[in-house]
């Protein structure tokens, strides 16, 4: 399957195999289209016992699973990280933006959260609300209907809750929450905090007969060797191959540009075939980027031609504009009810089971959007770390001696273990045309192929999210009985507030509106500029809502995909 | 048991000390590369390179593993459910000191002060001392204030920080040690719930409003079906 160098003219390349992209795969084969797929990284399938790491203890790891040469650890199922050799992105000033990128087929999808939340009426018209930043050029109603198809197709478990701004699916039974979230909900209780079971796409019930149901093993960050949570590879492009799609895998080959033609339109990509070092061009009368929001950035500056000397789709000057992450705060408690547990198996499911959706009114607050919360903690598998310090916790005791040796070691590793809980806040941050990546005109990868860098501060709204949050923890913490393990980082940490790209949510770089003058893509995720050019990651949010952005980027793209069946069909291409 | 023969037992169940091995018993690289098959953790090639190269280098010295042998199971001595040498810690602490380079300095440091400690004090390097004097030297370091950031206290008690940290962790991520601590789970099963008597002793309870939103696991088979509210049928 895995064609090189082709006289072939395809109705559509994709390129890049994550959510946009395998959702545009799924829809487009099957139509009748004939698709290429054109993947940075190596074939991926989370069955493949080679490069399984699921169900895998610690002690197959040389490393015990240590986070040496991946970030998350030896059994994280991403192939890349904050950085990758050979391939660098600069920061300009104090910027210190953190970029993300996994290289496989399948991209990021192989190791994410799996939180799948729908975004609201309310987080399409911000501006609307707030008067900051810009509305959508779509509402909750136009993309509610395909919100519906991807929950039935890749499945979500969540309960109906009726919350306006967090609009319910078709959902399947949400699993029980864990000792450590029965604290959690009795301490956000107790501060007015709302929790609700978690919706994450894991499959806690049969939806077809081609993916298996979830077994309760912690591991969605391993990629489920039974498909049982969702993964672009395993849920959309495989079903698409098995149900005879015209689709060809081009793997290891990274996209340089898009190729146009004297009318300025486009005509193909050049890539580069990594095994080989050599450049390859593919023709095709569609080109649908799904690349990850900064690097189709990069592949369409990149594109100049006569046409578009300022990059393909570029008129605008906003290409790589208002990139925007998800804001992060998190804290962490040591829970003393909790020592000397009794263990049992409490696995569950790769991610929490309970969360609280944002659950206040910024009218009545000193800053900008919300943030909601996750929780961690509990009886986790030992890993690389585990022992560490192993009785530093005695200070909470009053107790102003630590470390020893011998049996005592033992003992206190079992007083200790799962007594601790961590907190999380992931928030909406204000898009801004001042943070953006751009082509380093001195600098080139190890392909020769001129590399971003980086322009991104938050503002005082996202800062003072942060100081909520760690106010917000600190209170529920205290309600559970638990003590922090660390102090309240200060206004000179910003609160604690994560770096931006830390939380992996960037969005926003070829933005939609309806104004060519004021956004890159229209609301089928289309550049302005090029009809046969479109963009399907998460480049084309305006806004990033208090939501991880998956399921919307999946929804947009299939939304996107269908009116690239239509376009076809009309003969427009 | 003797030097040599001790620095067999841990040579031989690790690819760590593979090169020693290879050198000093004439053991094949094939069969050794043979032994490092029971690492399957899914690599790459890229990866599968850098943990070869790894693999393939020593760090210290076989004093010196046999100094840590001794350190590792004074912190954690044999008991029923099994030793430092079942859980492989001493190889671990090799891998770790090439794969973060930051430990090694460290790690060999400590290792020449508590030999000088012991020459000083009881005219013999560590491992030849009787456990009694052993103790004595630990006793001195072992122990810190857990208000104090560990940075600031002196080094032989952060460099002994570090060898108890590696020695817990290599133990308790080890098959051993995960059977001791009671972690019963990466396995397939089925999660509902809390257990009652765990609820019980928290004075805790399933919302009764929640219970019939939560996953029936007996029904768990049975393709999902939905109204068109959303509301699920099966």
């Amino acid at each position: 399957m895995q064609i090189k160098n082709t006289a072939k003219e395809y109705d559509v390349i994709i390129v890049g195999s994550g959510a946009g992209g395998g959702m545009a795969t799924k829809v487009l084969s099957e139509a009748g289209l004939s698709v290429a797929v054109v993947e940075a990284g190596p074939f991926f399938d989370p069955a493949d016992p080679k490069t399984m790491t699921q169900l895998k203890p610690a002690f197959h790891s040389p490393r015990r699973g240590g986070s040496t040469t991946r970030h998350f650890g030896d059994y994280d199922q991403a192939y890349g990280g904050w950085e990758i050799e050979g391939e660098p992105y600069g920061q300009i000033g104090d910027t210190d933006f953190k970029w993300f990128r996994s290289r496989m087929l399948g991209g990021r999808t192989n190791h994410w959260g799996r939180i799948s939340l729908r975004f609201g009426p309310n987080d399409f018209k911000r501006k609307s609300i707030d008067g900051l930043g810009e509305n959508w050029p779509i509402s909750y109603d136009d993309i509610k209907p395909y919100y519906d198809k991807v929950d039935k197709l890749i499945g979500v478990f969540g309960t109906k809750e009726n919350i306006y701004n967090e609009p319910d699916g078709f959902f399947l039974p949400p699993p029980k929450p864990r000792l450590h979230e029965l604290f959690y909900i009795k301490g956000a209780r107790k501060s007015n905090v709302k929790v609700i079971p978690s919706r994450l796409s894991v499959l806690t019930k049969r939806i077809n007969n081609d993916r298996g149901i979830c077994f309760y093993c912690a591991g969605c960050a391993k990629s489920c060797n039974v498909y049982g949570d969702f993964s672009s590879g395993s849920c959309l492009i495989f079903p698409a191959q098995k149900s005879g799609g015209q689709i060809d895998l081009y793997v290891n080959s990274m996209v340089r540009t898009v190729t146009t033609n004297d009318e300025g339109k486009a005509t193909g990509v050049s890539f580069i075939d990594k095994d080989e070092n050599k450049e390859y061009k593919l023709k095709g009368k569609v080109v649908v980027l799904a690349a990850s929001a900064c690097s189709s950035a990069r592949i369409l500056l990149n594109s100049k031609s006569k046409q578009h000397p300022n990059g393909l789709g570029n008129s605008s000057d906003l290409m790589g504009k208002y990139l925007h992450d998800s804001t992060g705060g998190d804290m962490m408690a040591f829970l003393p009810e909790l020592i000397d547990r009794k263990t049992y198996n409490e696995d569950g499911v790769g991610g929490m089971h309970v969360y609280s959706p944002w659950w206040l009114d910024n009218k009545k607050l000193d800053f900008a959007r919300g943030y909601h919360i996750e929780v961690w903690g509990g009886m986790g598998a030992p890993t690389y770390g585990t022992g560490f310090n192993v009785n530093s916790f005695n200070k909470f005791f009053g107790i102003n001696k630590a470390g020893g040796y011998g049996d005592v070691l033992r003992a206190d590793m079992k007083k200790y273990y799962g007594s601790t809980i961590g907190i999380s806040g992931r928030g909406e941050s204000v898009a801004q045309k001042t943070n953006y990546c751009e082509i380093d005109p001195n600098k080139v990868d190890k392909y020769g192929v001129p590399v971003l860098r980086f322009n991104y501060q938050w503002t005082d709204n996202e800062i003072k999210q942060a100081k909520h949050m760690q106010d917000t923890f600190e209170e529920i913490i205290h309600n559970m009985g638990g003590i922090p393990l660390w102090g309240k980082p200060g206004k000179d940490a910003n609160y604690g507030l994560n770096k931006p790209g830390w939380i992996i949510h960037e969005v926003g770089t070829t933005r939609m509106g309806d104004d060519p003058k004021k956004s890159v893509t229209n609301q089928f995720e289309r550049l302005h500029d090029v009809s046969n050019v479109y963009v399907v990651d998460a480049g084309p949010f305006v806004s990033q809502a208090d939501k991880n952005p998956t399921w919307t980027i999946l929804a947009l793209a299939m939304r996107s995909s269908e009116h690239i069946v239509e376009e076809f069909k009309k003969q427009n291409f | 048991m003797k030097r040599r023969d001790s620095i067999k037992t841990i040579a031989l169940a690790s690819f760590g000390a593979s090169l020693f091995l290879e050198s000093c018993y004439g053991v094949s690289r094939e069969k050794i590369t043979r032994s490092l098959t029971r690492y399957e953790y899914g690599r790459t090639p890229e990866e599968t390179l850098y943990d070869d190269k790894l693999f393939a280098q020593k760090f210290f010295t076989n004093d010196e593993l046999l100094t840590l042998d001794k350190l590792c199971n004074l912190i954690l001595p044999p008991n029923e459910f099994g030793s430092i040498r079942d859980a492989e810690v001493v190889q671990l602490i090799e891998f770790m000191a090439k794969d973060i380079p930051s430990y090694q300095e460290p790690l060999r440091n400590g290792l020449a002060w508590i030999d000088n400690e012991s020459q000083t004090r009881f005219d013999n390097i560590f491992i030849d001392l009787d456990e009694t004097s052993q103790k004595e030297i630990l006793d001195e370091i072992a122990y810190y204030d857990p208000n104090h950031n560990m940075n600031d206290l002196p080094e032989p008690v952060q460099w002994f920080n570090l060898v108890r940290n590696l020695t817990m962790t290599g133990y308790f991520t080890a098959e051993v040690g995960i059977k001791e601590l009671g972690y019963k789970g990466n396995f397939p099963n089925v999660w509902d719930g809390v257990p009652q008597d765990v609820l019980d002793q928290y004075g805790l309870e399933y919302d009764k409003e929640w219970l019939d939103k939560f996953v029936d696991q007996s029904k768990r088979n049975i393709t999902a079906e939905w109204d068109d509210d959303g509301n699920l049928l099966t």
